[in-house]
Parts: C-alpha cells; sequence; structure tokens
C-alpha cells in the first residue's frame, strides 16, 4: 500500500490508475529498489515519515501517474523531435559564424608573429592613445610568445574578436529596439536575465545536439548567447538615458527619427555602450575556457589539459595567460571608454 | 509711435485651446467644459487641466511672453505652438494654416523652417562644437557644412561668442551656453522664435545682458517671439503683449503697460504690487493725451519715456508739468508731476487684494 492511495480513491480514478498499483511494468524509483533490497514490506509510514505528493510518490499509489523521470525524458524527446528542424532552420543562418571563425583562426595563426604584434601594438595605440599601456601590451604578448603560448593566445584571441564584434552587431540594433518600445524591453529582459544566469555549461548541452562538435559554430554560439547581453543592457540604458531635453531639442528643429537616433542618441550613448562592450568581451573570455570543452581552441585547451591529466603546471600557466589577455583586453577596451568620456562630458 | 497692435498681421493664433493630463482626457474635459475647478477635477476625476481655454493672438513682429507661476501651464503652452505636446482640444493656426492637422512631414517643415526655440537647460549637444550646435538647423535640413558655415559664425559673432566657434560647449558659461541657444534659432532663420524661460536658468546680471541682447536683436530682425517667463521684471521689460496665466486659463492679456494701469483681477493685483512701478510705466501710460499746448511746461519728455527717468529730469520736484512730445516733435499729452506721483503707487484694488487679505 502507498500512502497517497486515499487520494485517487477518494477520487473516484482508481479505474483509471489500473487495479494492481504497484505494477512491475513502470521503471522502479531509487526509493522503491532500496525498499526492495532492504527486504520486507513497506512498514506503515507514520505521520512523521510523511512523504511529499511528489511524482514519484503518487506513481507509488498509481501507477498511470508520470514519474518524475518521464519530466526530462519528455524533454529530451521534445528536443529531440524538433531538434531536426531547427538544424535545418540555424545550421545555414549560422553557418556565416564557423566560416569566420575559421578563418580568423586560419588568418591569425597562418600571419607570421612580426605582423600580428606589431598589429596589435597599432590598434592598441589606434584605441588607446597611451604610451603606457602600448609598452604593457607589447611585454605582455611578447611574454606569452617567449613562453610559447603565442597560438594558443591568439587563438583565444581570435575567437574573442570574431564573437565580441558580432555580439556588438547583433546587440547594438537589439538595445535600440529595446529603448524605443517599453512592451519589447518588459518582453526582453527576463530573456536576458536567464541568459545571464544560466550557468554556461547549460548553454553547451542543447547545442551540442543541434551542431557537430567540430564545427567552431557550436562555441561561438554559446560564447555569444553568454557575452551579448551586456552591450544589448547598456545600449538600452544608454539610450534611455540620454537628456529628454535634448532630445526634445532634437525634435524641435525637426529632426527625423534617423537623425535623432544617429546624430544624437547613438553618438550621447555611446560611453555606455562602449561600458557594454568590455563587459561583452570579458565575458566572452570566460567563456572561450569553458567553450574549451566543445573544442575551442585556444589557452582553455591547456587549462583543461591541466584538469584531466592533472598536469598542474600547464594548468597555472595556461591560466596566468588568460588572466593577462583579460586584463590586455580590459584595460585598452576602458583606455578607449575613457577617451570617450572625455570628449562628450558636458 | 508704436504700430497699433489691430494693425499687425497675426502669425500665431491659439483658439479654445484645452490639454488634459490623465488616462481619459476626452472625457475629463467635458467637465472641464461643463465648469469644474482644476482642482476639483484632479480630486473627483484624477484628471489634470494643464490649459483651460486659451485663445491668444500672436502678432508679427512682437514679442509676446506668456507669464505665470510655476505650474500655470505656460511651458505646456509654448509646446503646442511646434506640437511638441498634442492639445486634447482647439486649434493652433500658424499662418492661417491649422498646425494640428499637419502630418509628420507637414510639422517636420514646420519645425524645420518657421519656427525655432530656445530652451530653459540650453539642450545643446554636447557632442557637437560650438559651430556645429549653432547650425543644427541648417545641418538638420540637409544644408553642407560649407554653406552653412559662414552664416553660422555670423549668428555666433552677433551674440558675442565669435572665438568660441571651435570649442565643445561643455567649455562655456551658462550664459554662453544659452547664447549658443540663441544663435542657434537665429541661424534657422525662422520667422518664429520660440523662448522657453531662455533666460531663467542665468545669473540676474547675464540675465539683463541676454534680455538687452534680445531687444537689441528683436529691434533689428523684427522676428515673431513667442517668451515664457515667471518673471514679471523680465515679462514687463521685453513684452508688447503680455499673457498672464494661472491654473491653466489665462487671466488677463493686454499690453504691459495696461496691464499695470488696468489690473483685471486680485491675482493680477497680487502679482504686480512688487514691482518698481517707476521703471516699467511709461510717460503714455499717465499722461493726459491732448495737442493743445500748455502753459508752465518744464520741459519736454518723449511718451516712451520711463516714468524713472522723468523723475530724474525732475529732480524730484512734484509741482512741475512736461510737455510729451512724440519723435517728430509734435505734442501728443501733457505730464502733471502730480499724476506721475499718484502712478506709482499702486492701484487702490490692492486695498482689497489677496495680501491686504491675507494679513488682516
Amino acid at each position: 500500500m502507498a500512502t497517497y492511495d486515499f487520494v485517487f480513491d477518494a477520487l473516484g480514478l482508481r479505474g483509471w490508475c489500473g487495479e494492481a498499483s504497484t505494477d512491475t511494468n513502470a521503471p522502479m524509483s531509487m526509493d522503491e529498489l532500496l525498499a526492495q533490497s532492504g527486504g520486507g514490506d513497506a512498514p506503515a509510514v507514520s505521520l512523521w515519515e510523511l512523504p511529499f505528493p511528489s511524482m514519484d510518490a503518487l506513481n507509488d499509489a498509481c501507477a498511470a501517474f508520470p514519474q518524475s523521470r518521464e519530466l526530462t525524458q519528455g524533454l529530451e524527446r521534445g528536443f529531440l523531435n524538433v531538434k531536426d528542424a531547427m538544424s535545418f532552420v540555424l545550421d545555414p543562418v549560422t553557418q556565416p559564424l564557423s566560416w569566420a571563425l575559421e578563418s580568423s583562426l586560419y588568418g591569425i595563426l597562418n600571419t607570421p608573429w612580426w605582423i600580428v604584434i606589431p598589429l596589435l601594438m597599432a590598434i592598441t595605440w589606434f584605441v588607446s592613445r597611451s604610451w603606457g599601456l602600448l609598452a604593457f601590451v607589447t611585454l605582455s604578448i611578447a611574454g606569452l610568445a617567449f613562453i610559447d603560448h603565442y597560438d594558443y593566445a591568439m587563438q583565444t584571441l581570435a575567437i574573442i574578436f570574431v564573437c565580441a564584434f558580432i555580439c556588438v552587431l547583433i546587440g547594438v540594433p537589439i538595445g535600440i529596439a529595446m529603448s524605443r518600445s517599453d512592451g519589447f524591453q518588459n518582453g526582453a529582459i527576463p530573456v536576458l536575465d536567464m541568459l545571464q544566469t544560466l550557468p554556461p555549461f547549460v548553454y553547451l548541452i542543447p547545442l551540442i545536439f543541434l551542431f557537430s562538435v567540430t564545427e567552431p559554430k557550436l562555441y561561438g554560439i554559446a560564447i555569444i548567447l553568454y557575452a551579448i547581453v551586456p552591450v544589448i543592457r547598456l545600449t538600452n540604458l544608454g539610450i534611455r538615458m540620454v537628456d529628454p531635453y535634448v532630445m526634445e531639442a532634437a525634435e524641435a528643429f525637426g529632426m527625423t527619427k534617423r537623425q535623432k537616433l544617429y546624430g544624437v542618441q547613438i553618438p550621447l550613448a555611446l560611453p555606455n555602450i562602449m561600458a557594454g562592450v568590455n563587459q561583452t568581451i570579458m565575458m566572452s573570455l570566460a567563456m572561450v575556457v569553458i567553450a574549451s570543452l566543445v573544442s575551442a581552441p585556444g589557452l582553455g585547451v591547456l587549462v583543461l589539459r591541466g584538469i584531466r591529466n592533472l598536469e598542474l603546471g600547464v594548468g597555472l600557466v595556461a591560466g596566468l595567460g588568460i588572466v593577462i589577455l583579460a586584463v590586455i583586453l580590459d584595460r585598452v577596451t576602458k583606455a578607449s571608454l575613457a577617451r570617450i568620456n572625455a570628449q562628450q562630458k558636458s | 509711435m508704436r504700430q497699433k497692435r489691430d494693425d499687425k498681421r497675426t502669425t500665431v493664433e491659439i483658439r479654445h485651446l484645452y490639454k488634459i493630463f490623465g488616462d481619459d482626457p476626452k472625457g475629463a474635459l467635458a467637465h472641464v467644459e461643463a465648469g469644474l475647478s482644476k482642482a476639483e477635477i484632479l480630486k473627483e476625476h484624477n484628471h489634470v487641466v494643464g490649459l483651460n481655454d486659451i485663445n491668444v493672438e500672436v502678432k508679427e513682429g512682437d514679442i509676446t511672453v506668456m507669464m505665470g507661476l510655476s505650474g500655470s501651464g505656460k511651458s505646456t503652452l509654448i509646446r503646442h505652438l511646434n506640437r511638441l505636446i498634442e492639445p486634447t482640444a482647439g486649434e493652433v493656426l500658424v499662418d492661417g494654416e491649422d498646425i494640428l492637422s499637419y502630418g509628420e512631414e507637414a510639422l517636420r517643415r514646420l519645425r524645420r523652417e518657421k519656427m525655432s526655440m530656445v530652451f530653459q537647460n540650453f539642450a545643446l549637444l554636447p557632442h557637437r562644437t560650438v559651430l556645429e550646435n549653432a547650425a543644427l538647423a541648417p545641418a538638420v535640413r540637409g544644408v553642407k557644412r560649407a554653406d552653412y558655415e559662414g552664416e553660422a559664425r555670423k549668428w555666433l559673432d552677433r551674440v558675442g561668442l565669435g572665438g568660441n566657434a571651435d570649442q565643445y560647449p561643455s567649455a562655456l558659461s551658462g550664459g554662453m551656453q544659452q547664447r549658443v541657444g540663441l544663435a542657434r534659432a537665429l541661424t534657422s532663420n525662422a520667422p518664429i522664435m520660440l523662448m522657453d524661460e531662455a533666460f531663467s536658468a542665468l545669473d540676474p546680471l547675464i540675465r539683463t545682458d541676454m534680455q538687452d541682447l534680445l531687444l537689441e536683436l528683436q529691434e533689428e530682425l523684427a522676428k515673431t517671439v513667442v517668451f515664457i517667463s515667471h518673471d514679471l521684471d523680465e515679462a514687463l521689460k521685453l513684452a508688447d503683449h503680455l499673457v498672464i496665466l494661472k491654473d491653466g486659463y489665462v487671466v488677463q492679456q493686454d499690453e504691459p503697460q495696461a496691464i499695470l494701469m488696468n489690473p483685471g483681477d486680485d491675482y493680477i493685483v497680487d502679482f504686480i504690487s512688487d514691482i518698481n512701478r517707476a521703471r516699467v510705466l511709461r510717460v503714455r501710460s499717465v499722461m493726459r493725451p491732448t495737442a493743445q499746448p500748455q502753459p508752465n511746461v518744464a520741459g519736454q519728455v518723449h511718451p516712451e519715456d520711463t516714468l524713472e527717468k522723468v523723475i530724474a529730469i525732475s529732480g524730484g520736484e512734484t509741482g512741475l508739468r512736461y510737455a510729451v512730445t512724440d519723435d517728430e516733435g509734435r505734442q501728443v499729452g501733457i505730464l502733471e508731476m502730480e499724476e506721475l506721483v499718484r502712478a506709482l503707487v499702486p492701484t487702490g484694488a490692492s486695498e482689497s487684494g489677496m495680501r491686504a487679505r491675507a494679513s488682516a
């Protein structure tokens, strides 16, 4: 006899449950297994040990009631059923991402270091105009190259560049759309919250089903989903925070929507958008390490090797390399942000 | 002599304009028309009456000042003239056309070509230089920089900012920023200029400077200016036509001198009781109009002279008599100093005014 027999008896559902309620067809739950191995009938349950009326407990009482494992199985079946349709649509749509990642990885590894390093130095100088930062970046990259981590670091960097660029490309328009419509904003915020709070590993699970693990777009999508949130949020916030008096003046002088967007809103929101880009880059870096689980190349692979093979030194050095990359990326984007801020403080 | 108001062309006409804020403005409008007060409508129907049956004619080339305390609806009213705010009911005619019937494109043309606006908080674009800010209107119209630069520089020079063209607004003081705001409105070459508390955020001395600058420019350009202010001294100084608003309705509108001499109700009396009458009243308001020459005239004064100036001329002597002569030297009236002194005392109505009652 199960605890909740009375529920089904009282509701007159015994017939629906089938006569033999402790049917052996249904898979056994762990508790049942334990009870069985413990031998003997289950003792009469005292109030103290009253089980919560969970799906499994109700299944005890009525075999027709689904077990909780059917929930996860059902979800899985459902996903597998729509998987082909989704792949059919998503595969071609996301194919350019694979190409972009492949070609940038190919490009950065097949360009000689004496071109890549000066190029990175030039970018640093262009966005920050700071000698100190330039020296720091040069020394850091040279240091990584000196300990033969150049290829790994450049792979990581290439992936981040591609993914952050796509995040901005998609995120800024979404942020603008959010700033224009309260309804869209209210709908989008829970999605953004979810993207930001889902454990990063969880992204990988459905993606592994959808795409083959050898495709770069698998980790590309994971990184973009994880890292796109700040740039969307801060674009939305930045545009909403534009001085309403300035917007009124723009309106009063007869600006079109487009003129307002490109002439007033985006320039004035730029400090916020850049802060979002900074966050996006930092989050891509965090994700690119985790994405090494699904074949993303770069320093993350070394960290993973360190964990898998207990190669302490390999893991630590690679970890340190990631820290150095993080500091470089953060400082360079912050320096460009500071330049924008200085230009338009009011 | 001043041109008569009736002879001037009406540029902007506001007819039976209502603005009600709330969930159901149209529904609340019926209550307003039924005569419920602003407080009653707020309390019983939870709607705010912004404007209540406003009728104003703005004449071409005049400075029309709309004045009232905060909450009187003056800033709401000026925003109806270029439809930054949509009215609940009523008409706004600009050059005879009802702008409320305008579509987006026609409205944009109105804002670009017919009206310019100066704002209380300057509202300059912080990421553009002073020159680019001044040239906002032509830039919005799609004029090339090379074509508008000369015009913008001319107006920047005119407001005294010739040397600051390449600076950013953040480098300028408040007064200078508002000069940019003024230059921006002038560069648009629009015949109508809307000024929303344009000088209220400035220091008193700078405010006086800006008022003088506006009058000087007005002398030369004769734009149709609608000026919003909460400062009576400023209103009296600038206005050709003064509209006094309270709780969203027009209490009195007239030529400033006429309002001073014949305040419409207790509210206006209280309003004008604190001002320096000698400085704002003019000879033409207190003189006895006559072309008949009088004996014992101590001298000649101009009808537009302030009483303060006449007192200075007379040296404080109250027994004198002056002939009032216009620009051509014709006599238009006689000013008795006794009359002048009497005019300095606020009207007898103030005895029964709200303030007198409050102190009793």
